[in-house]
């Protein structure tokens, strides 16, 4: 089933998440990620961005009905459109002497950054799309992870969008 | 400047907005407001449960076209409200619902008489409010008419929590909205509606599909003029019934499940399916993948960008106000002489439809000595002249007036399409009396719906509301037993019903009571009751046979009915 991103623009009121979130519960939809900020801007509104899969026309009727809320002033469904999505994610890794060196190139290759150090763990802060944590998770497995936790995605649409034909030779060049 | 209490401030903005009766019962957490109350000028009507409450503030909505207002206390009260706001949500019926809550420092402490009802009727209210400045009550009411009647209409919930309504502040009534997140559009795009006038022109079978959009909209003589003036057959909805007058022959009445044959041969047959204020629903549609199969262009015009290509795909949609909409197709119409060129060929395709209706006409006058559902009906438009308000519930009986009941004004029926909700009859009638005082209404009812919210026979007679209730008894729930019979093998499960002896029961009430078991006695004893001032109630036997008919089998296409 197609992967969403959904961008929805709302009133930074109490209670307004659960009428958002409650349109894909009824429907039986999970929500994959989910991230809800105060727009920097403007205090008076937040975004609320998540990640769901579902088919395209049931999607399409949950924007129609996210629009119809009231304290919804925009949404925007990244199907289709090209995007920067981006997440963060901690990991506490242990480590000791003898693969510190290892780790480190790892975390460089990945452009992340060491924020906290312990006797036996280091914590790595990484960014990037949820491909890019994935492909971390896995190399740094075997050192054993003692914890992880992530944001979910943001995302933007890019200032250029792709036509089809130039998408589908990207994506074959 | 002198401060108001939030219960003083709730009343005179009730009042601002015009409301003129109020559908309540009170109970600890709302007691300040109705304190306030007391010394207003609004008409309360004290119901005997709170689902009659709205169901009441439903029926005065529909006919006065304005919202129906409620108050209610916290907990079981509200809970009691939860049916009546979804059915109102379903169809599209504009009501503000204020209930009582616990005060503020107490809300999810499990208070006595705390319940959650923002939470509980978020998925079934247009939208909700919980109150906790008494500072933004008045604005918050202020909102909430105006959400629930603007845009396609809906409930709208205020929740009140008891120190709200006691802590006190400056009272200036808003004299405007603003909501960014709510501007539903209301003009229509032309080039759209130029495109669908294009499509009307070239199609040779037209054929409008009109729902309850139109009534709301108060679009009837747009609707009448457009349709009559170009000769295109309108079929209707449920709940869009009255919209266009049964009496033109260009009306074919209901279509769906229960509609005609010859209706629903037209829908299958047309080549440009023109739905206006309808959303598709399954009880029109049947199986979607084979409804209106030949309809090379099919047109919408709706308020609500939701309701369309939500079910059946569509090929010129239209988001506006019905009657805005409509008045600018008239306007392109008149200036096309184009146009009357396929007259001819639309008055062709009319011939056709009316044939197919007289090949499968919907009943047949027996005589038996049993009263048949007709007969009744027939009854009832002979002694009101054809100029009622109908209240029905739902099953059989519903099916019965929607089939047979001539209907030639909007906002003349009224019933529960969305929900099918049992129990919506006696009190939506009981509401739009109180709305329209000099036209007769007549709650139509069946032995098993009006067991549901009986117990406002007792409000009506309290407050000597003239509502006519004629139950058609058949001791049995005769919807469930017709199913029953047809799709699973004649097992009774749990459809037959013992019933109370409604005259005495009316009696017991302080209204009236009659009873009709023959024919003979049927002219006679309608014509006694509808001359006996106040409620009544007639209790009609018929027999469990009569069936509703024809049928679309659930889930089967419309061309697949079946016949009695």
């Amino acid at each position: 089933m197609p992967r969403h991103t959904i961008s929805v623009l709302v009133e930074n009121q109490f209670g307004v998440l659960a009428r958002v979130i409650g349109l894909f519960a009824g429907r039986g939809f999970n929500i994959q990620c989910l991230t809800v900020n105060e727009e920097p801007l403007d205090s008076t509104v937040s975004r609320i961005v998540l990640v769901t899969a579902g088919p395209d026309e049931i999607l399409e009727q949950i924007n129609k009905q996210l629009n119809k809320l009231i304290p919804v002033i925009k949404v925007l469904d990244f199907q289709g459109v090209e995007t920067v999505e981006r997440e963060m994610m901690m990991v506490k890794i242990a480590v000791d002497e003898r693969n510190r060196a290892e780790l480190d190139s790892i975390v460089t290759a990945f452009r992340g950054h060491v924020v906290d150090i312990g006797p036996r763990a280091l914590t790595v802060e990484i960014t990037g799309d949820s491909e890019k944590l994935q492909a971390f998770v896995t190399l740094v497995r075997p050192f054993g992870i003692k914890e992880i936790v992530r944001t979910g995605s943001i995302a933007m649409a890019r200032s250029v969008q792709l036509n089809g034909n130039q998408r589908q030779a990207r994506e074959e060049g | 400047m002198k401060k108001l209490t939030g219960a003083r401030i709730a009343i005179e903005s009730l009042m601002a907005e015009g409301a003129d009766v109020i559908f309540g019962y009170p109970g600890g957490a709302i007691l300040p407001t109705y304190d306030a109350l007391l010394d207003s000028k609004i008409k309360h009507i004290l119901v005997r449960h709170e689902q009659g409450a709205v169901h009441m503030a439903e029926g005065y909505a529909r006919v006065a076209g304005r919202p129906g207002v409620v108050i209610v206390t916290s907990g079981p009260g509200a809970l009691n409200t939860v049916t009546g706001i979804a059915d109102a949500y379903m169809d599209s019926t504009p009501l503000v619902v204020i209930t009582g809550q616990v005060s503020t420092n107490l809300i999810g402490n499990d208070a006595f008489q705390e319940a959650d009802i923002v939470g509980v009727t978020r998925p079934c209210t247009k939208h909700n409010y919980l109150v906790k400045e008494v500072g933004d009550l008045a604005r918050i009411i202020k909102e909430a008419f105006y959400i629930a009647n603007t845009g396609r209409p809906g409930p709208v919930l205020v929740d009140l929590p008891k120190d709200v309504q006691q802590a006190e502040c400056v009272f200036k009534y808003p004299d405007k909205v603003d909501l960014r997140g709510f501007k539903p559009v209301i003009r229509g795009n032309l080039r759209q509606i130029e495109r669908a006038v294009q499509a009307i022109e070239r199609s040779s079978k037209p054929l409008f599909y009109i729902g309850g959009g139109v009534q709301w909209s108060d679009a009837s003589a747009e609707l009448i003029e457009l349709a009559a003036g170009l000769g295109i057959p309108v079929t209707e909805t449920l709940m869009g019934l009255g919209c266009f007058p049964a009496s033109n022959s260009l009306c074919l009445g209901m279509l769906g499940m229960h509609g005609s044959y010859g209706t629903n041969t037209a829908v299958c047959n047309t080549d440009c399916l023109i739905a206006v204020g309808a959303r598709f629903d399954d009880r029109v549609t049947g199986r979607l993948k084979d409804f209106a199969p030949k309809a090379e262009c099919i047109i919408h015009v709706d308020i609500d960008p939701s309701s369309i290509s939500k079910n059946v795909k569509v090929d010129i949609p239209i988001v506006g106000d019905i009657k805005s909409v409509l008045a600018e197709m008239l306007r392109i119409v008149k200036d096309r002489e184009s146009l009357a060129k396929r007259k001819p060929v639309w008055t062709k395709w009319h011939q056709q439809i009316l044939q197919w209706q007289q090949e499968k006409p919907l009943y047949e006058q027996r005589n038996g000595n049993h009263v048949a559902p007709l007969q009744v009906i027939e009854e009832l438009h002979n002694l009101t002249k054809g100029d009622c308000i109908i209240a029905t519930d739902v099953g059989q009986h519903q099916m019965w007036v929607a089939q047979l009941f001539p209907f030639e004004h909007p906002r003349s029926l009224l019933t529960s399409g969305g929900l099918g909700t049992m129990g919506y009859g006696l009190p939506a009638g009981i509401g739009a009396k109180l709305a329209a005082p000099d036209r007769p209404v007549v709650v139509v009812s069946g032995d098993g719906s009006i067991q549901m919210n009986i117990q406002e026979l007792a409000t009506a007679v309290e407050y000597n509301i003239d509502v006519k209730v004629v139950i058609l008894n058949n001791y049995f729930l005769g919807m469930v037993r017709q199913w029953q019979e047809k799709f699973y093998r004649e097992r009774y499960s749990y459809s037959a019903m013992s019933v109370p002896n409604f005259v005495k029961l009316a009696e017991a009430f302080g209204a009236r009571g009659f009873r009709i078991e023959r024919p003979s006695e049927l002219v006679t004893v309608m014509k006694e009751a509808f001359g006996t001032p106040g409620p009544v109630l007639i209790d009609v036997a018929i027999p469990k046979e009569e069936e509703v008919m024809p049928m679309i089998p659930p889930g089967g296409a419309m061309s697949e009915m079946l016949f009695a």
